[in-house]
């Protein structure tokens, strides 16, 4: 060892400054990055910059090159990133309103852009973040309450889109899609107005089936009698004369029978028929 | 291996040497130290009386006898001191105690070797790759996409020069919505609320997309999910949702809603269903709810009585009527006959259970005490 150190020494010290200098000039760029360099603060290059369509493994990532000391490289996302709002009480035009929670998701299309204007992608993100809270109240606001709910139909969600594009495209930013996540009807009155609207909505669905059922009920009992009317006029037609008598016999049996109510005394004249034996003594 | 073994015995004996944290080492207690475990401890205890025996710690399954020898422990240096090749050593070696890294048989030493040959086999460690059946893996080269590895022994450059990157993807991966068992409420189309959670079921469909796409495709699959449901839910009435066709229609349209928005993000992510766990009417509303199916339970139970009802009615009837019927036909055979007889004896159980009073003659006239008649009578005015 020794001896070798002091053969070579010139040449190993200049192999591991070489190989220093290597390791500070070169920068390796990732796929899901990009890499401004500024050099002297000014943005010269672009690394890995964002092509659409672009198929992975063809890009600009990998090994690239910068001046030590005087390029300074700032590492920007190059993948699809997400702007969440925080949420928003939207008015509607029906004076209603609704909690109302969207996210967007945008990409740095334009990184020297960034680096000018926002310099971090935070201060993008936050931006962006408020526009979209704005945009959202905006637009959202020109529209009924029940058309709220459905904001995917029509232009809205287009309109949305176009203008948070508009202002992303500042920060060198496009804006990809923005989507309502979510949209609640507020704390307190409105939500006990809701909830008050479905419980009386219930309860005279309620009414409505139990009234249904005794119409029913009503309908199938006045068929039993009728049916049984029928039946009853069917056989007894045949000699009503014969069905007067027999039915006042089993009425008599009936009223006068031993357990009918109150109890009974027949005061009964001898002219009484049920007597005539009685009377005329056999003859 | 028998390197490696040879360089631990190294570390042992480096412990146990000279840098010992635990005392002196032997070597300083005169030349005595040896296998006799003699005079690093105590040099001040008496010598052993009757027999030869070395001193050191002192066996207690001996019998005793020999009560005045001070009882001396056992030190750490002393295990040691019995232990290993380096024992030997110690006591042979002219150089004193201390580390000694041994030499190679050229004289060389054996540490750039040692060194060279855990280089050597972490790079190969580095170059050899396993992936598991339900796994792929993205090689990159200096941080540039190179290639997909799938399942199987794969070989690709060492560390530094690529780098793999194993993920699961054919593995399910489920995301339950909303977290707990909170309430949700979401909006129907009729402004009404339902109380909904569901899962989602997706996997990778393609991982360098999935890795190199999307910043946070898990909470991206989430948002979409939940913008996907409310949108959904937003679009039909709140009976469609409770229903089963209602809900097995949600569950397939935000399946292909969300498949076609992660599509257009390029996510690499297959969205493999949607299941509604529970569509439950708000906890607020909840007695207005069962007050319905009550309802309806109790309409049913109206309709019941009332066929009851009718099929006592028709019974009824169809035996009147069978009755008068056979009655009829005898009193066709002889109607005078029969209809006398039915009268007497009609008027025979009337008249046999009440109580009866006859009035003869027609130029009387009835003295009817009625204020009487009304209670019940004892005994028969006359009979």
């Amino acid at each position: 060892m020794e001896t070798v150190w002091r053969h070579h020494k010139g040449s190993l010290i200049a192999v591991i400054a070489l190989v220093v200098l290597m390791f500070a000039s070169l920068i390796v760029v990732p796929e899901t990055q990009m890499a401004v360099i500024i050099r002297n603060g000014e943005p010269v290059t672009v690394v890995n910059k964002f092509r659409p369509g672009q198929p992975f493994g063809r890009t600009g990532a990998g090994i690239w090159w910068r001046l030590p000391g005087f390029d300074r490289v700032e590492y920007i996302d190059k993948r699809v990133l997400n702007v969440d709002m925080d949420e928003q009480q939207v008015l509607s035009t029906d004076q209603l309103r609704l909690n109302v929670d969207a996210y967007a998701r945008f990409r740095v299309i334009d990184p020297v852009r960034m680096v000018r204007s926002a310099g971090t992608l935070d201060t993008v993100q936050s931006q962006l973040s408020q526009i979209l809270s704005s945009v959202v109240r905006q637009e959202l606001g020109r529209r009924s309450f029940a058309s709220l709910l459905t904001a995917e139909r029509g232009t809205t969600m287009h309109n949305i889109r176009t203008l948070l594009d508009t202002q992303a495209r500042n920060y060198g930013a496009q804006v990809i899609d923005v989507r309502i996540k979510r949209a609640d009807l507020p704390d307190g009155t409105p939500l006990e107005s809701a909830f008050s609207r479905m419980k009386t909505a219930r309860d005279q669905e309620a009414a409505t089936i139990r009234a249904g059922g005794q119409k029913n009920a009503q309908i199938i009992r006045a068929t039993a009698e009728a049916q049984a009317a029928k039946i009853s006029a069917d056989a007894f037609g045949k000699d009503p004369q014969f069905y007067d008598f027999y039915r006042a016999m089993q009425s008599y049996d009936s009223t006068f029978a031993a357990g009918s109510e109150g109890g009974s005394q027949i005061i009964l004249n001898d002219s009484n028929d049920y007597l005539r034996q009685f009377r005329t003594g056999g003859h | 291996m028998e390197r490696l073994g040879g360089w631990l015995d190294m570390i042992a004996l480096a412990m146990a040497g000279k840098k010992s944290p635990w005392g002196k080492p032997s070597g300083d207690g005169g030349g005595a130290g040896g296998d006799d475990g003699d005079a690093s401890g105590e040099p001040a205890a008496p010598p052993p009386t009757s027999e030869g025996q070395p001193k050191g710690p002192r066996n207690p399954w001996l019998p005793g006898g020999s009560e005045e020898r001070p009882r001396r422990s056992a030190s750490i240096e002393d295990i040691f001191k019995h232990r290993g090749p380096e024992g030997p050593r110690r006591k042979a070696g002219p150089g004193g105690p201390g580390f000694q890294i041994p030499r190679r048989p050229g004289g060389g030493s054996w540490f750039p070797l040692v060194i060279g040959a855990l280089v050597v086999f972490t790079v190969l460690f580095s170059m050899v790759h396993v992936i598991g059946p339900k796994e792929q893996a993205i090689v990159t080269t200096f941080g540039k996409y190179s290639r997909t590895l799938h399942s199987g022994l794969s070989l690709t450059a060492p560390w530094p020069i690529q780098q793999v990157d194993t993920e699961q993807v054919s593995e399910f991966r489920v995301n339950a919505i909303p977290d707990g068992t909170a309430q949700r409420l979401m909006l129907t189309g009729d402004q009404n609320l339902v109380d909904l959670s569901y899962i989602v079921r997706w996997n990778i469909k393609d991982l360098k997309q999935f890795r190199f796409q999307l910043a946070a495709p898990e909470e991206t699959v989430r948002e979409i999910a939940e913008y996907a449901m409310r949108a959904e839910v937003a679009e039909k009435g709140l009976n469609d949702v409770f229903s089963g066709a209602g809900r097995a229609d949600i569950e397939l349209r935000v399946t292909e809603r969300m498949q076609a928005l992660l599509d257009a993000y390029r996510a690499g992510i297959a969205v493999q269903g949607v299941q509604i766990r529970k569509t439950d009417p708000p906890s607020q509303v909840e007695e207005a709810f069962k007050n319905v199916s009550a309802a309806q339970q109790d309409a049913e139970s109206y309709v019941n009585q009332a066929n009851g009802v009718a099929q006592q009615v028709l019974a009824r009837a169809q035996g009147d009527a069978a009755a008068f019927d056979k009655v009829y036909v005898q009193y066709k055979l002889a109607p005078e006959v029969t209809r006398r007889r039915m009268y007497y004896e009609t008027m025979e159980r009337v008249l046999r259970q009440t109580d009866k009073t006859v009035v003869e003659g027609t130029g009387v006239t009835p003295y009817l005490p009625l204020r009487e008649m009304r209670k019940p009578v004892e005994e028969p005015v006359a009979r």
